[in-house]
């Protein structure tokens, strides 16, 4: 298969899977902010943000494993927004699923292409 | 216990009472994914920080499970209320069993 990743992966499907307990996950109150374009794959900034969010899970597609980071806030937590850096190996979508505070499940995502993969491989 | 692991907080030395604040936190940390190869071919095996929390006064602002993704020397920007003054503390759980820890205290402004 020539360079484009599958935009979704079994891997994915089933970290969604294991996040969301099989619930539909829709559009709502939910942002990921990604570069379009990141030179060098081993840090890219990234930032989610989600005003009724009880937990946003972090999902790198096109990664070996998917899986990014689960960020959990708490009572004390003001904004429900977190920034961090992360590793892609190539061009890929970075999918944000943040669990409300109502239950149900909400998705955005991004497409960032990346120069140099950050995986090691 | 990885080498030359450090933790650093920025956390802003005074609030008013209900403020939000913003914290930025970094770990030196290599955070070995388990995906690179030595010379000789052989996979370098997964050393990281898996988990990061965050507690004001025993309560929680944020916990965060860490997968190999995360880049080297992990960086989390969050922000937190501050209901009054007391002490944030971080704590960071490395996969071979270390818990790295600090603490910043906030005293409440006019």
């Amino acid at each position: 298969i020539a360079g484009v990743p599958l935009r979704v992966s079994s891997a994915t499907e089933d970290a969604i899977a294991a996040f969301t307990g099989g619930a539909d996950v829709g559009v709502g109150d939910i942002s990921l902010i990604a570069p379009e374009i990141a030179e060098n794959g081993n840090t890219v900034p990234i930032e989610v943000a989600s005003e009724t969010a009880a937990e946003i899970l972090v999902l790198a597609t096109g990664n070996p494993t998917p899986g990014v980071a689960i960020f959990k806030f708490g009572p004390l937590s003001a904004s429900r927004a977190a920034s961090t850096r992360i590793r892609l190996a190539g061009t890929q979508d970075v999918v944000a699923i943040a669990k409300l505070e109502d239950g149900s499940f909400v998705q955005a995502s991004s497409t960032v292409k990346v120069t140099i993969g950050g995986c090691g491989g | 216990m990885a080498s030359g692991v450090k933790p650093r907080v920025k956390v802003p030395k005074t609030a008013a009472v209900g403020d939000t604040i913003t914290i930025k936190t970094l770990i030196s940390h290599k955070m070995e994914s388990g995906q690179r190869k030595d010379k000789e071919g052989n996979v370098i095996p997964r050393s990281i920080i898996n988990r990061f929390t965050c507690d004001f006064n025993g309560e929680n602002v944020v916990d965060v499970k860490m997968e190999p993704a995360i880049s080297t020397n992990p960086y989390f920007e969050f922000e937190a209320k501050v209901p009054e003054a007391g002490e944030f503390k971080f704590t960071w759980y490395d996969d071979d069993g270390s818990v790295y820890e600090t603490s910043k205290s906030i005293a409440i402004s006019g």
